[in-house]
């Protein structure tokens, strides 16, 4: 039973005919096909922390001598500064610490092609919000009281504050040197195949507008910092952060400082979604009040300064033209998307892209093209939030496709079996597919669903609505370029046979933490209980490039299974000596490492390793991963790869209230081809947290703004659904068993977003018959259109 | 400099005395003078939940109260939860089923799960969502977080049906206690 078999995983080779070999770079998995950890429903390994509420949070930390900052932020959305006098501020009793933007006066940005901001305003602010000073005082209250006795003079400008007007050429600009034409920041044109011929051969042309409007992450936990200037120059900085090494770099770069005398360290982050991969204005300030008083600065936001730091989902407008032969199958496919970019830059030329570059991922089409730009307007810059701006679009394809259905008379579930993506092919714009398991993620939804006793059959009121969509496991293009691996783990064992894992990744409740440790307990034969994951620390653990775009699990889930497997091979060695075996005889399980033939006959795992460290010298390994270079061969081509994408289908039952137009959802489904579970708790709980996420986004969550100032910038009026507002979720989960992948994993934590908008859409046009082409669908829109009907 | 007063709390079984001044939120002398940093902040304006506390064991909002409203009134944090270092079965179906994701919201979670099972030990899904709706929760959707509530019914209901005495039962009968407790 236990017998290794190599033909076991080579069996699945024959069945992929377009192969390029060059894409197997993993080493061939000759392990039996018995997993003891991977695939089982185990607790994550800081949950028990987290349920007695001794995991120490940023805001948790506290330090001997430690002061508290404030951020003075600016009132107006768009203005020159003018002068600046803190002398007030300073002035105040139990004030230690006063910083403006000239004492920092170096730009600072994620993307290095891109950079626009500084950690404090020197010349100019570009939203309400935008920080402008900060203080540091003996406690928090006499901190902020003191930053409002800071005195700024500010000219101020006419501010952008919509798509139209920032492409107004008479308008002023945002950032004088940063765009060309009118306030554009970024536009990306890009073609594959002959457009005009196959519109010009389709059955059907559908164009459509959309609108998707931006929404903040809204993390429960609020960004916060603790920032530690030692006395022999060197810096440490806790903070709330998903991108531990990015924030290295930054802060070394704008602090004059080598890297090796900078530590960031990422504490267990309360939820992030997107909203903390940037460097922010209170880490800088934080490092720059502990240099100037010589005391440890904690700065926590409120969540006001939350929803104005933002970094969240674009704003886009969508002109979407679709042409389709007469069986439903896309000839073309064209996009152009506006996206409303706020005051900076942040990852906004990737969202660029990636509001065209993913759509053809979906379904089959060999004439795609997509027009995307991005604008510079005076509000809180937008970045990447779950899904990162392959969402927008998504929606757009989803509910035309929805309307192509019903124009041809067929069933939109039906349809997009029909036309759905293929495994082991390419995209017309070049990307690999691996894996694909969208046929089956719609078959499953479809079944558990009912829909095929409910589309079009539910009374008035109540529908039901489909939609599917893409994802990628981790960009296939770090942010900066180099050809460094993208993640690596190191692994140190104790003489009791304790594991301890390192690696960069920051654990933001998706529970990297938990995975690294299954894989290392997997490849060991160990318990889970045996290793310790130490995570997100720039000192201590080797590089991973951060908690975005959905690359943990594979990157730094392989990199994790080949140090395992390293120290592994360094235990076999001695084990086979002590047991007279040849090291193809041994496998490790049960705290053991045994003969396959023979399990009784072997070593305990803690024996193995003296027996190895006595061998072999102090016991360690490392792992690295660097995805597959499958870029094709164009400019701009590297964004949108990855080493494989999942594949989502969601359903959702919901009721109108015809009288009021609140929408109830009644259940949601959700079918994701994750390619392994590698633990199926954790897995569906992802999924089912962006079943939630997305459907926020239909229900009614708004970034929006008046004069510049946020409409809602409180929980009480933005209203993120709460335990009555969220039906049941069904998640399934579809296993494709993808090469690239750890075990076959794909990614599960931010492509199921992605059908929940379109779908939910969908599904109020099945209820009362109106469609919105917009989200959030809010009451007033349901009631204003009964009304123009009735 | 702010006028501090000395404050006397009952905190989780113990009489503990702090220093501040009268207008600190209740939030803040448990995170900053007694350290119990358990206990979560998501808005210090009453609208996430996640700083939920149980004085004389009712969920309440610890941002929004001033010390002189609890004096002399059992307040329980998180902290307190576990009786003996041992785990009370809603944070033990918390760590095994799935609802701990960021985390960050659950302290607040736990504690208004225990008293809706205090009052019922047999709560409808309905039930549970009416009950926790005060408290938001960003990573989960919930339904892992409704599914280990009902998982911890399960644990405590089972438990009060070992002790037949409770329930006016006889030995070896199975019994499972009424919706209404």
């Amino acid at each position: 039973m236990l017998a290794r078999l190599a033909a076991g995983a080579a069996r699945s080779f024959g069945l992929r005919p377009q192969d390029d070999t060059s894409f197997f770079h993993m080493a061939i998995d000759t392990r039996a096909p018995e997993l003891f950890t991977i695939g089982k429903r185990l607790p994550k390994i800081d949950a028990w922390a987290k349920v007695a509420g001794t995991a120490r949070f940023v805001d948790d930390i506290q330090l001997p001598r430690m002061a508290y900052g404030r951020l003075l932020r600016s009132p107006h959305p768009h203005a020159r500064i003018l002068h600046v006098d803190a002398s007030k501020a300073e002035a105040v009793p139990g004030v230690v610490a006063v910083a403006t933007g000239q004492d920092l006066p170096r730009m600072w940005g994620i993307m290095p092609t891109t950079i626009d901001e500084y950690p404090l305003a020197v010349d100019k602010v570009r939203y309400v919000g935008d920080p402008v000073a900060a203080v540091a005082a003996l406690d928090e209250e006499t901190a902020e009281a003191a930053c409002n006795l800071i005195e700024v003079a500010y000219e101020v400008l006419e501010p952008i504050m919509s798509i139209e007007a920032a492409l107004d050429e008479s308008k002023p600009k945002v950032h004088e040197d940063k765009s060309k034409r009118a306030n554009i920041m970024k536009e990306v044109h890009l073609e594959f195949g002959d457009l005009d011929k196959a519109f010009a051969e389709s059955d059907l042309v559908m164009e459509g507008e959309y609108w998707f409007e931006g929404s903040n992450h809204v993390p429960i936990e609020t960004h916060g910092a603790v920032a530690e200037w030692s006395p022999d120059g060197k810096v440490t900085l806790w903070t709330s952060t998903q991108v531990v090494h990015y924030i290295h770099r930054e802060v070394a770069k704008v602090f004059q400082l080598p890297l090796s005398h900078v530590r960031i360290i990422a504490p267990p982050v309360g939820g992030g979604f997107g909203g903390k991969c940037d460097p922010f204005a209170h880490e800088a300030a934080a490092i720059l009040l502990a240099k100037k008083s010589g005391r440890p600065v904690k700065i926590t936001l409120d969540r006001e300064e939350v929803f104005y730091a933002h970094r969240g989902r674009h704003p886009v407008k969508i002109k979407l033209k679709t042409g389709v032969d007469a069986e439903g199958n896309i000839k073309a496919l064209h996009s152009r998307t506006q996206l409303d970019g706020g005051g900076y830059a942040s990852y906004g030329i990737a969202t660029t892209f990636y509001t065209g570059c993913l759509i053809p991922t979906t379904y089959k089409t060999d004439n795609f093209r997509f027009d995307s730009m991005r604008l510079y307007t005076n509000k809180p810059a937008c970045g990447p939030k779950r899904g990162h701006g392959s969402t927008q679009p998504r929606f757009a394809v989803e509910v035309q496709l929805d309307k192509i259905a019903e124009k041809l008379g067929k069933d939109p579930a039906e349809l997009r079996k029909q036309i759905a993506i293929e495994p082991w092919t390419k995209t017309v714009s070049g990307f690999q597919i691996t894996t694909c398991g969208l046929v089956e993620t719609i078959d499953r939804a479809v079944e558990a669903s009912g829909w095929k006793h409910k589309f079009r059959q539910l009374p008035f009121g109540h529908g039901i609505g489909i939609a599917s969509s893409a994802y990628m496991s981790g960009a296939g293009t770090a942010i900066y370029w180099n050809d460094m691996p993208h993640t690596g783990v190191q692994m140190k064992i104790d003489r009791g046979g304790g594991v301890a894992v390192f690696c960069g990744v920051a654990d933001i409740g998706q529970g990297c933490d938990s995975t690294l440790a299954y894989i290392a307990a997997e490849e060991l034969g160990i318990d889970v209980s045996d290793v310790r994951v130490l995570s997100g620390d720039s000192d201590l653990t080797p590089v991973d490039l951060g908690s975005y775009s959905s690359r943990v699990t594979l990157m730094a889930g392989n990199a994790c299974r080949e140090a395992a497997q390293k120290l592994r091979k360094l235990l076999f060695e001695a084990a086979a000596e002590y047991l007279e075996l040849p090291v193809e005889r041994l496998a490790a399980a049960w705290r053991r490492i045994f003969d396959i033939e023979n399990p009784d006959h072997y070593i305990d795992f803690d024996q193995a390793v003296w027996k190895a460290e006595a061998k072999h010298g102090t016991l360690g390994s490392v792992g690295s991963y660097t995805p597959p270079k499958n870029a094709p061969d164009y400019r701009g081509g590297t964004v949108g790869i990855t080493p494989a994408y999942s594949y989502t289908t969601g359903v959702v039952e919901l009721h109108v209230d015809v009288d009021t137009g609140q929408i109830a959802i009644d259940k949601a489904w959700a079918a994701h081809d994750l390619g392994k579970a590698l633990n199926p708790v954790n897995a569906e709980a992802q999924i089912e947290g962006c079943v939630y996420m997305g459907l926020a986004e239909g229900l009614g969550e708004e970034q929006i703004f008046r004069g510049g100032l946020h409409k809602k910038p409180s929980l009480l009026d933005y209203k993120i659904p709460t335990f009555l507002e969220m039906p049941p979720i069904e998640v399934i989960l579809v296993e494709t068993d993808d090469p690239n992948g750890p075990y076959g994993a794909k990614e599960a934590g931010e492509g199921p977003l992605n059908p929940f908008p379109p779908a939910f859409a969908n599904a109020v046009y099945d209820a009362i018959g109106v469609r919105f082409d917009k989200v959030p669908i809010t009451p007033t829109d349901v009631l204003k259109a009964l009304r123009r009907r009735a | 400099m702010v006028e501090r007063t000395l404050i006397e709390l009952r905190v989780n079984g113990e009489t503990r005395t702090v220093a501040a001044p009268e207008h600190r939120s209740l939030l803040e002398i448990l995170r900053e003078d007694l350290n119990l940093t358990g206990t979560k902040h998501g808005c210090e304006l009453g609208e996430c939940g996640a700083c939920t506390v149980l004085v004389d064991g009712k969920p309440m909002l610890s941002c929004l109260l001033l010390p002189g409203q609890v004096l002399g009134r059992e307040i329980e944090t998180i902290e307190g939860m576990a009786e003996e270092g041992k785990l009370h079965p809603l944070q033990k179906a918390f760590a095994e089923f799935g609802p701990v994701q960021c985390g960050y919201c659950i302290p607040g979670i736990l504690l208004t799960a225990k008293h809706l099972l205090e009052r019922t030990l047999d709560p409808s899904e309905r039930e549970i969502r009416e009950a926790l709706a005060g408290n938001l929760c960003r990573c989960t959707g919930y339904q892992k977080i409704v599914d280990a509530v009902q998982m911890a019914a399960r644990d405590l209901r089972m438990e009060a049906a070992k002790d037949v005495g409770a329930l006016g039962g006889r030995r070896g009968e199975v019994l499972r206690p009424a919706a209404s407790g």
